[in-house]
C-alpha cells in the first residue's frame, strides 16, 4: 500500500502541537535551575532551589510518606490482585463479570468521586484520617491496575500449564509457585511498577483521604501553588517528572515486549 | 499374559445438564496401545482426563492395577499426560522442564542427568539441553512433550491428540515413531484422536465412541472388516451402508435381490443394516454381475479412481485402479465374504 | 482448578468494603440532613430554581468542559490523523511521546501554565518584549478551558490514534477502487469507521473535565468554581456533607447518563471500541 508522505503543513501542526504539550514542562525544568525568583527572566544557573529544597523538612516528610505508601500500597496491591486475578480466571461466568465490573469501578469514576466516597467511609467507620487512611486509599485504586496486568498474562497461558504440573507430580501448592506464578511473573512485575507510578502520580485521592501531619509530595505542591509560585515547586516538579518518566518508559519497555506476543493490540504501547 | 492394567466400570459424567459419558466400561491392559477414536464431542477426551485424574466421574470407579482410584488426585497417579497442545514450561529450557517431575521426587541431579540425555536421545532430540522453549518447531515441542511425560517412567501415558497440530507428513512420521516407542519401552499408551486413519495405524485395540457411548472395541482389522453398526461403518474408512433383510444364516436380500453371506446369527427375516467397502464392489462384465447400472461419476484419487455407479436403486461408492467411463453401463459383483451383516440400530 | 476462584475472595471482601460500600454511603448520605432524618433537602438546595446558584454552576462545569472537548476534538482529531499515516516504526515512538503527558501528574501540568500564564510569567514577558499588552487571561474562564485542553488533549489523541492505526487498510483501498478521491474517502469512510475512538475520546475529555478541581482552583481562581470546587468546599471546609454527598450523586448521575449516551452511540457503531 502506498505509504503517502507527510506533507509540510502536517509537520509544521504537528510541532506546533509537540510545542504546545511540552513547552510549559520545558519552561518549568529551565526556571528550576533559575538563579533569580521571577518567573519572568533568567537570572543565571544554579541549583540553590534544590539545595533549599532537600532542606525543607515538609517537603523531606511527603517525599517520605509519598514513596513508603506508594511502595507498601504496591506490594499488598500485587498480593491481593494477584490472587484476585488468578481466583477471577478461573470462575464461572457470573462471578468473572461481576468482579471485573466491580474492577473497573474505580479506574472509570471520576477521582474526586472515588476520593470523596473513601472520606466518607473512613469517617463512618471511625478511622482517623492520617497514613492508615491514606495506604488504605491507595492499595484501593492500586489493585485494579495490578488485576489489569496479571489478566492478560492469565489469558495467554495454555490452558493445560497447571494440569501437566500436576500430572508431572506437582501438589496444587507447588503448581501454582513453580508454574504458574513463574509464567504470569512479568505480569506481576509491571502490574507492580505500574500500581508504584499511579501511587506517585495520585493527587485528588490522596487529598481526600490524608489527614493533619500527613502529606504527599502532591498533597505538598498543591497547597504551595495556592499561595502562589515558589521556584523550590519548579525544583520539586521537574524531580517529580524526570521519575515519573523513567518509570513510564520502563513499563513500557515491558509492555512492548508482550505486545510482540500478542497479535490482538495494533499501534504501539501498552498506552 | 497380560494383566488388566486400568479398569473403568460404569462411568456417568456430566458438565452441568450436558450428559458426557453415558455409562462407560473399558478394559485396558497393560503394555497395550488402546486408541480412544471418535468425533468431537464424543466423550473421549473426557475419559483420558478421568484416567488421568483431572476429572472426576458422577459415577462409577476407575481402577488403577486392581485399586480403587477414584479419590486419588492426579499428582498421585502412575500415569502422565502429553497434552493437545504440549504444555510446556516457558519459563524453562528444554532439561528443566524435562526434569520437572523428577525433581518433584527429589532424584539426585546426576541421576537426571542421566535419565535426561537417555529420553533426548529416544525421542531424536539429543543436545537440545539448553535450548529455550520458543525456539523449538512444532514436531520438536511435541517430542519434548513426550520426553517430559516418559522421563518419569509411567505404566501409563495418556496422548490427547497430540499430533493434530503438525502437518500430514510430520504426522506420519510421528505415528510410526510413537508406535515404536511403546513397543521398545513396553508401557501401555492410551491415544485419543479423531482420525481413524492415525488410530488403524498404530493401536492394538480401538475403542470407537459417540455420544458418550462406547459404540465398538475392537483390533484394527476386526474393527474395519465387522463394524459392529452403522455409526462404526460410516466413522472408519469409506462404506456402503444399505438397508436389507436377513432371510436366515448365510442369506441376505438387500438392493431388490438376494445374496449369498458368510454371516449368522440373526433371526429370520431380521431388519439389518448391511455394509460393502468401496473396494469391495467389483466391476464385471455382464454376464458375471449381480447388478448392473450406470457410471455417474469416476474422479481419480492419486491411489484409486473413485466412483459412483447407480444400480438397484442405490448409489455405490467404488474404489478401483480401473476407471469407468461416466454414462457407461457396468455390471457389479459382491463376494460373500465381503458382505457384513450389522443389527439395525435404534433410531436416536 | 474448581476452587481457585477463592484465591479472589479476599479481594472480593475489600472491594466490597473499600469500593461498593463507599459508593452507597454516598447515596445515603445525600438523604441525610445534620440530624440524620430521611430528607430531600440538599438535593432540594440544588434544584431550587428561585435561586439557582448550584444549577447555574453545574452549567457552567458543564458548559466548560464542552467546550474544552470540542477545542480538543478540533485539534486532536487532525494530529491524530497526522500520526496515523507515519510509518509503522517511528509512529510508536512518537505516538508514545505525544501521549507522555498523560500520564504525568495531572498537578505539576496545571501548575507548569500557572507560570506561564500568570502576569509576570515567561509569555507576557516574551509579548512586552516584542511590545504587545500583556495578557491577562490568569483567573478567567478561559484559562480554565486553556488548562483543560492542555491536560485532555492527549486522552483525545490516543484513542482516536488508536482507532486510525487499527482501521481495516482494505476498506480504504475498496473506497478508492469504486472511485472516491482523497477527500471522498476521509469523509465516508475513514472518518466513520473511527468514531469509536471519537467517542472514547470524548468521554476520556468530558467526564474529568466535568469533575475537576484543580484545574478550575489553580488556573480559574475563586469566582470561576466549579462543580467540582463546590463539592470539595462542602467537604474539606464548609463540613456539610449531606449537600456535598447530595451534589456528588447528581454528579454521577450526570456522568452515568452521558456514558450511557454514549456506549448507545458507540453500540450502534458496530465497531469495538477503544477505551484503554
Amino acid at each position: 500500500m502506498k505509504k503517502q508522505r507527510i506533507g509540510t503543513w502536517s509537520v509544521i501542526y504537528s510541532a506546533l502541537i509537540f510545542a504546545f504539550l511540552y513547552a510549559p514542562i520545558v519552561v518549568l525544568i529551565i526556571f528550576s535551575f533559575n538563579e533569580s525568583k521571577s518567573r519572568g527572566s533568567w537570572g543565571g544557573f544554579s541549583l540553590k532551589w534544590y539545595e533549599s529544597l532537600f532542606r525543607n523538612s515538609d517537603i523531606m516528610d511527603a517525599l517520605y510518606t509519598t514513596l513508603s505508601v506508594a511502595f507498601i500500597a504496591s506490594l499488598v496491591a500485587v498480593v491481593i490482585g494477584t490472587a484476585a486475578a488468578i481466583g477471577i480466571y478461573y470462575s464461572r461466568k457470573r462471578f468473572k463479570s461481576l468482579m471485573t465490573n466491580i474492577t473497573y469501578l474505580p479506574m472509570l469514576n471520576p477521582d474526586i468521586v472515588t476520593g470523596i466516597s473513601l472520606l466518607i467511609l473512613f469517617l463512618f467507620l471511625g478511622i482517623n484520617l492520617g497514613y492508615t487512611s491514606l495506604l488504605l486509599a491507595h492499595i484501593t485504586f492500586d489493585i485494579p491496575y495490578v488485576i489489569l496486568s496479571v489478566m492478560p498474562k492469565l489469558n495467554q497461558l495454555d490452558k493445560n500449564l497447571y494440569e501437566a504440573a500436576l500430572d508431572l507430580g506437582a501438589t496444587p501448592l507447588e503448581a501454582f509457585f513453580k508454574v504458574i506464578l513463574p509464567e504470569i511473573s512479568p505480569g506481576v512485575f509491571t502490574g507492580f511498577i505500574l500500581a508504584f507510578t499511579m501511587s506517585i502520580d495520585d493527587f485528588v485521592i490522596s487529598f481526600f483521604t490524608t489527614g493533619p501531619g500527613t502529606s504527599t509530595l502532591s498533597v505538598t505542591i498543591y497547597s504551595m501553588a495556592r499561595k502562589g509560585i515558589k521556584p523550590e515547586i519548579n525544583a520539586l516538579s521537574t524531580i517529580m517528572f524526570v521519575v515519573i518518566l523513567i518509570l513510564l518508559v520502563v513499563v513500557n519497555i515491558r509492555s512492548a515486549k508482550d505486545v510482540k506476543k500478542d497479535s490482538h493490540r495494533g499501534g504501539g504501547s501498552f498506552l | 499374559m497380560s494383566k488388566d492394567l486400568i479398569r473403568l466400570e460404569s462411568i456417568e459424567m456430566s458438565f452441568g445438564d450436558k450428559k458426557v459419558l453415558n455409562n462407560i466400561n473399558l478394559l485396558v491392559k497393560d503394555k497395550e496401545f488402546v486408541t480412544l477414536l471418535g468425533p468431537s464431542g464424543c466423550g473421549k477426551t473426557t475419559t483420558l482426563r478421568i484416567i488421568g485424574g483431572f476429572e472426576t466421574p458422577i459415577s462409577g470407579s476407575v481402577y488403577f492395577d486392581g485399586k480403587k482410584i477414584n479419590s486419588v488426585p492426579a499428582y498421585k497417579r502412575r500415569v502422565n499426560t502429553v497434552f493437545q497442545r504440549y504444555a510446556l514450561f516457558t519459563h524453562l529450557n528444554v532439561y528443566d522442564n524435562i526434569a520437572f517431575g523428577l525433581r518433584i521426587r527429589k532424584m539426585n541431579e546426576k541421576q537426571i542427568e542421566q535419565n535426561i540425555k537417555d529420553m533426548l536421545s529416544l525421542v531424536n532430540l539429543s543436545g537440545y539441553e539448553n535450548r529455550a522453549v520458543s525456539s523449538l518447531s512444532g514436531g520438536e515441542q511435541q517430542r519434548i512433550a513426550i520426553a517430559r511425560a516418559l522421563v518419569n517412567h509411567p505404566q501409563v501415558l495418556l496422548l490427547d491428540e497430540p499430533l493434530g497440530a503438525l502437518d500430514l507428513k510430520l504426522r506420519k512420521e510421528m505415528q510410526v515413531e510413537l508406535k515404536k516407542m511403546q513397543q521398545s519401552l513396553g508401557i501401555t499408551f492410551i491415544y485419543v484422536t479423531h482420525d481413524q486413519e492415525e488410530a488403524l495405524t498404530m493401536s492394538d485395540t480401538i475403542v470407537v465412541m459417540n455420544k458418550g457411548n462406547i459404540q465398538q472395541v475392537g483390533s484394527p482389522i476386526d474393527i474395519y472388516n465387522e463394524p459392529s453398526n452403522a455409526f462404526v461403518a460410516d466413522f472408519i474408512g469409506e462404506s456402503n451402508i444399505i438397508s436389507g433383510i436377513m432371510r436366515e444364516d448365510f442369506h441376505v436380500d438387500f438392493a431388490g435381490r438376494h445374496f449369498e453371506c458368510v454371516d449368522k446369527g440373526f433371526e429370520k427375516d431380521e431388519d439389518i443394516d448391511v455394509v460393502i467397502r468401496p473396494e469391495d464392489l467389483k466391476i464385471v462384465p455382464p454376464d458375471k454381475a449381480q447388478m448392473s447400472g450406470v457410471v455417474e461419476s469416476s474422479v481419480f484419487k492419486g491411489v484409486h479412481y473413485e466412483m459412483v455407479v447407480e444400480a438397484n436403486g442405490f448409489k455405490w461408492l467404488i474404489h478401483s485402479t480401473l476407471s469407468e467411463a461416466p454414462g457407461d453401463t457396468v455390471g457389479l459383483y459382491i463376494a460373500p465374504f465381503d458382505i457384513h451383516i450389522m443389527h439395525r440400530e435404534a433410531a436416536e | 482448578m474448581k476452587k481457585a476462584y477463592l484465591t479472589a475472595l479476599p479481594y472480593a471482601v475489600y472491594a466490597c468494603i473499600f469500593i461498593v460500600a463507599p459508593l452507597i454511603l454516598i447515596v445515603v448520605y445525600s438523604f441525610t440532613s445534620s440530624g440524620g432524618e430521611f430528607t430531600l433537602e440538599h438535593f432540594q438546595r440544588f434544584f431550587n430554581f428561585d435561586n439557582p446558584a448550584y444549577m447555574l454552576v453545574l452549567w457552567r462545569s458543564v458548559r466548560t468542559a464542552f467546550v474544552s472537548t470540542v477545542i480538543c476534538l478540533l485539534i486532536g482529531y487532525p494530529m491524530a490523523y497526522i500520526l496515523s499515516k507515519i510509518s509503522a516504526r517511528l509512529r510508536s515512538i512518537l505516538a508514545f511521546l505525544f501521549v507522555l503527558p498523560m500520564w504525568m501528574n495531572f498537578l505539576l501540568r496545571t501548575y507548569a501554565w500557572m507560570t506561564l500564564l500568570e502576569k509576570t510569567g515567561i509569555i507576557n514577558t516574551l509579548l512586552g518584549a516584542m511590545g504587545l499588552p500583556a495578557l491577562n487571561i490568569m483567573y478567567t474562564e478561559w484559562a480554565v478551558v486553556l488548562g483543560n485542553v492542555y491536560n485532555f488533549l492527549p486522552f483525545m489523541i490516543l484513542p482516536i490514534y488508536t482507532s486510525l492505526t487499527k482501521m481495516d487498510q482494505s476498506l480504504i483501498e475498496a473506497a478508492q477502487d469504486l472511485g472516491a478521491n482523497r477527500r471522498g474517502v476521509f469523509f465516508k469512510v475513514t472518518f466513520p469507521l473511527s468514531l469509536p475512538g471519537v467517542i472514547s475520546g470524548i468521554s476520556m475529555t468530558f467526564m474529568p473535565a466535568v469533575t475537576t478541581f484543580i484545574i478550575s482552583r489553580l488556573l480559574g481562581g475563586g469566582q470561576n468554581a466549579l462543580i467540582g470546587d463546590i463539592i470539595e468546599n462542602q467537604f474539606k471546609v464548609v463540613g456539610d456533607w449531606g449537600f456535598g454527598s447530595a451534589l456528588s450523586v447528581i454528579l454521577m448521575v450526570l456522568i452515568l447518563l452521558s456514558m450511557n449516551i454514549m456506549r448507545r452511540y458507540e453500540a450502534e457503531n458496530a465497531e469495538g471500541g477503544v477505551l484503554l
